[in-house]
């Protein structure tokens, strides 16, 4: 068994669906030659060829276009943006024909596709290098949109995605591309898609994230738990199609919810989340809902990003307020 | 290797220079990022355009003042010789509040609305949609002015660069266009990226006249330039200039630039154009060493000025965080007297 970082777990999962499925393709700037930007890709132009790890031209709009052709025509495209940023031209092309074409063909045809993107904040990076923006694709029907917080859920996630029949957005948390290295099989077993996952049980309060913040919310419950706190964590994982019940389950114990995200606070997952709560759990509910997430700006550069981001301390004072209201 | 002759330009004592102070004011500030880098004291990403410092110092002669100028995200040496100062541009690669984007924008983001300087752009391609509008701007209310618009050749590929050459042309708008074919995008050859490699050929398809220019060699840069930007300026529409460089170094920080041959690098330094003006103005007696000795000192005194400026700035308070993002809304004025 391997001992692998995330982003090793992304090219392990990606590696490992190439040999069973031939119809699996790779595409994108730079993926092949070059193993692309954050070394996702690498060798596996070596291991497939250059008929299946497929160098583009620098052209965002066209790759995401060509990956619905392709996926139309019943492959199995994954294709990379080398920046969450560079998806915004993507998603011309996503939002307009891959998440479409289901419904637009009432189920004829589909889009078996994943677009992946590094995704997030706290490697230094500007803007579009930095950015969390997965609630741009949380509204739009029919996409997929899923964000994997540790190298196991990376494979099994990947895996489940170009497994789906949909087309899947995976954003992956940079910043934790290569933080620490955690035993994965590469036995192809993907994990399941919908659903969230538990990583801790707790009876006061139910902290609720994904992506590289599960991190951070992890280690809040620990400090919590030295208070003497007991709090739940719940790792979204696929933010759409939301698995809202488990969610639930758990503010029906706990009473109290704090969810975190480093997107921009208005309108972010976030919203939907406690939206929901507001709509099926406002009953079990012994506080307001608290939110701990990015501003309502742009990531700033270095300097300030760690002002910008989600932090421990934050998400205890968040949910030491949801105790002291109850 | 021989010295080559600046064609149909007499290159004046004082203008050689000029030339020759701004092209080594450009590669000693990007030598002082490198060392800043390692200090950490600049983060991120860091894209040199060491070995192509002709094309920015170049094309700059042509434009005055008045004249916009959209760059790419590798364009150090474009807000250095459009005039921001060394002080101000080094400050924003150190992230501080005196930079000149606030702390904001970074090293791919180097603004100044005074100098008409609409910055570096992290999305290729994305200045030239940009640069379009900003010529339509002085199109529309009579204006004289150039915009000049520089981008890599690989934004070639890309969507917005043939749309925005189609609109410039239909509507003979003042744009001059600058492609710096440094022949790779990131880890890509051209070849590989390019069905038509010849990238002055996208513009004649578009009816844009276009030179082919040798962008190792400041002063053909500068003679293609001036021509260029007297047809626009004469309301002539576009006119394209395809630059030919080369980036002596990797892509950036994190590029171990596996992907070139390490003697086609070493060919083209050789050809440097720091290296190949200085050998040229020494030749022809147009400067003596004792010149270049003082840009040396000179330059060395006002980079070591802007490392301590940038040291000593103040971060942007956190108190800031939020500004910046809506104009300031005006009080509400008093309620009327009953
Ligand atoms: C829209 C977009 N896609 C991808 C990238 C990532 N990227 C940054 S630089 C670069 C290569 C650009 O090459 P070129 O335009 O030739 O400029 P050069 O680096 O050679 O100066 C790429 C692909 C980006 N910044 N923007
Ligand atoms: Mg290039």
């Amino acid at each position: 068994m391997a001992q692998v970082t995330l982003i090793e777990a992304v090219t392990m999962a990606l590696a490992h669906e190439m040999a069973r499925d031939p119809s699996v393709v790779v595409l994108g700037e730079d993926v092949g030659v070059n193993g692309g930007v954050f070394r996702a890709t690498v060798g596996l132009q070596e291991k497939f060829g250059e008929l299946r790890v497929i160098d583009t031209p620098l052209d965002e709009t066209t790759i995401a276009g060509v990956t619905v052709g392709l996926a139309a025509q019943g492959m199995k495209p994954v294709a990379e943006a080398q920046f969450e940023g560079f998806i915004y031209p993507m998603m011309e092309q996503i939002a307009c024909h891959a998440a479409r074409m289901r419904n637009r063909t009432r189920g004829r045809l589909s889009v078996p596709a994943v677009w992946r993107a590094p995704w997030g904040g706290g490697i230094h990076a500007p803007e579009h290098h930095s950015e969390a923006n997965e609630h741009l694709f949380t509204n739009i029907p029919g996409l997929r949109v899923v964000l994997p917080s540790s190298p196991s859920r990376a494979y099994g996630l990947l895996l489940a995605a170009i497994r789906d029949p949909d087309p899947v957005i995976f954003f992956e948390p940079k910043r934790i591309y290569r933080q620490y290295k955690e035993e994965v099989p590469d036995d192809g077993e993907a994990l399941p898609l919908d659903v969230c996952f538990v990583l801790r049980d707790g009876t006061d309060v139910t902290l609720v994230t994904w992506g590289a913040q599960v991190k951070e919310t992890l280690e809040a419950a620990d400090a919590l738990a030295a208070e003497g706190i007991s709090a739940e964590v719940i790792d979204v994982a696929t933010l759409k199609p939301l698995d809202f019940d488990t969610i639930h389950e758990s503010v029906k114990k706990t009473g109290r919810c704090v969810i975190v995200h480093e997107a921009p606070r208005t309108a972010g997952f976030g919203a939907e989340i406690a939206a929901r709560l507001a709509e099926q759990a406002m009953y079990d509910l012994l506080a307001p809902v608290e939110r701990v997430t990015g501003y309502d700006t742009h990531i700033p550069l270095f300097r300030l990003e760690m002002k910008y981001l989600p932090s421990v301390e934050r998400i205890v004072a968040a949910a030491k307020r949801t105790l002291a209201a109850s | 290797m021989s010295a080559p002759a600046p064609h149909k330009v007499r290159v004046t004592r004082e203008h050689a220079r000029e030339l020759l102070r701004q092209m080594i004011l450009v590669r000693r500030f990007e030598e002082a990022c490198v060392e800043q880098y390692g200090a950490q004291k600049i983060r991120g990403f860091l894209h040199l355009y060491i070995g192509e410092e002709a094309n920015a110092v170049g094309v700059m002669q042509a434009l005055t003042p008045e004249d916009a100028v959209v760059a790419t995200y590798r364009e150090h040496g474009h807000a250095l010789i459009r005039g921001i100062p060394a002080t101000a541009v080094m400050a924003e690669m150190f992230g501080k509040a005196a930079g000149c984007s606030r702390g904001r924008g970074g090293s791919m983001h180097l603004f100044d609305a005074s100098r008409r300087f609409y910055g570096g752009n992290a999305i290729v391609g994305g200045g030239l949609p940009l640069a379009v509008g900003l010529a339509l701007a002085d199109k529309l209310r009579g204006l004289a002015r150039v915009t000049c618009c520089i981008f890599g050749e690989g934004a070639a590929a890309e969507g917005e660069f043939h749309e925005s050459l189609n609109l410039a042309a239909l509507w003979k708008l003042p744009v001059l266009f600058v492609c710096e074919n440094n022949r790779y995008a990131m880890g890509t050859a051209i070849e590989r990226s390019e069905s038509v490699p010849d990238i002055r050929r996208h513009a004649e398809v578009y009816g844009i006249a276009s030179e082919t220019v040798d962008g190792m060699n400041v002063v053909d840069v500068e003679v293609a330039a001036r021509r260029a930007a007297e047809a626009v300026r004469a309301g002539e529409g576009p006119r394209f200039l395809e630059n030919h460089t080369y980036r002596f170094r990797a892509h950036s920080m994190f590029d171990p630039d596996l992907y070139r041959d390490k003697a086609e690098v070493e060919t083209w330094k050789k050809r440097g154009p720091i290296v190949r003006f200085s050998q040229w103005v020494l030749e022809t007696g147009t400067l003596h060493q004792a010149d270049i000795d003082a840009i040396e000192a000179e330059t060395a005194q006002t980079i070591a000025d802007a490392v301590a400026f940038a040291e000593a700035a103040p971060p942007e308070p956190v108190e800031d965080l939020l500004r910046d993002v809506y104009a300031p809304r005006p009080a509400a004025p008093e309620p009327p007297a009953p």
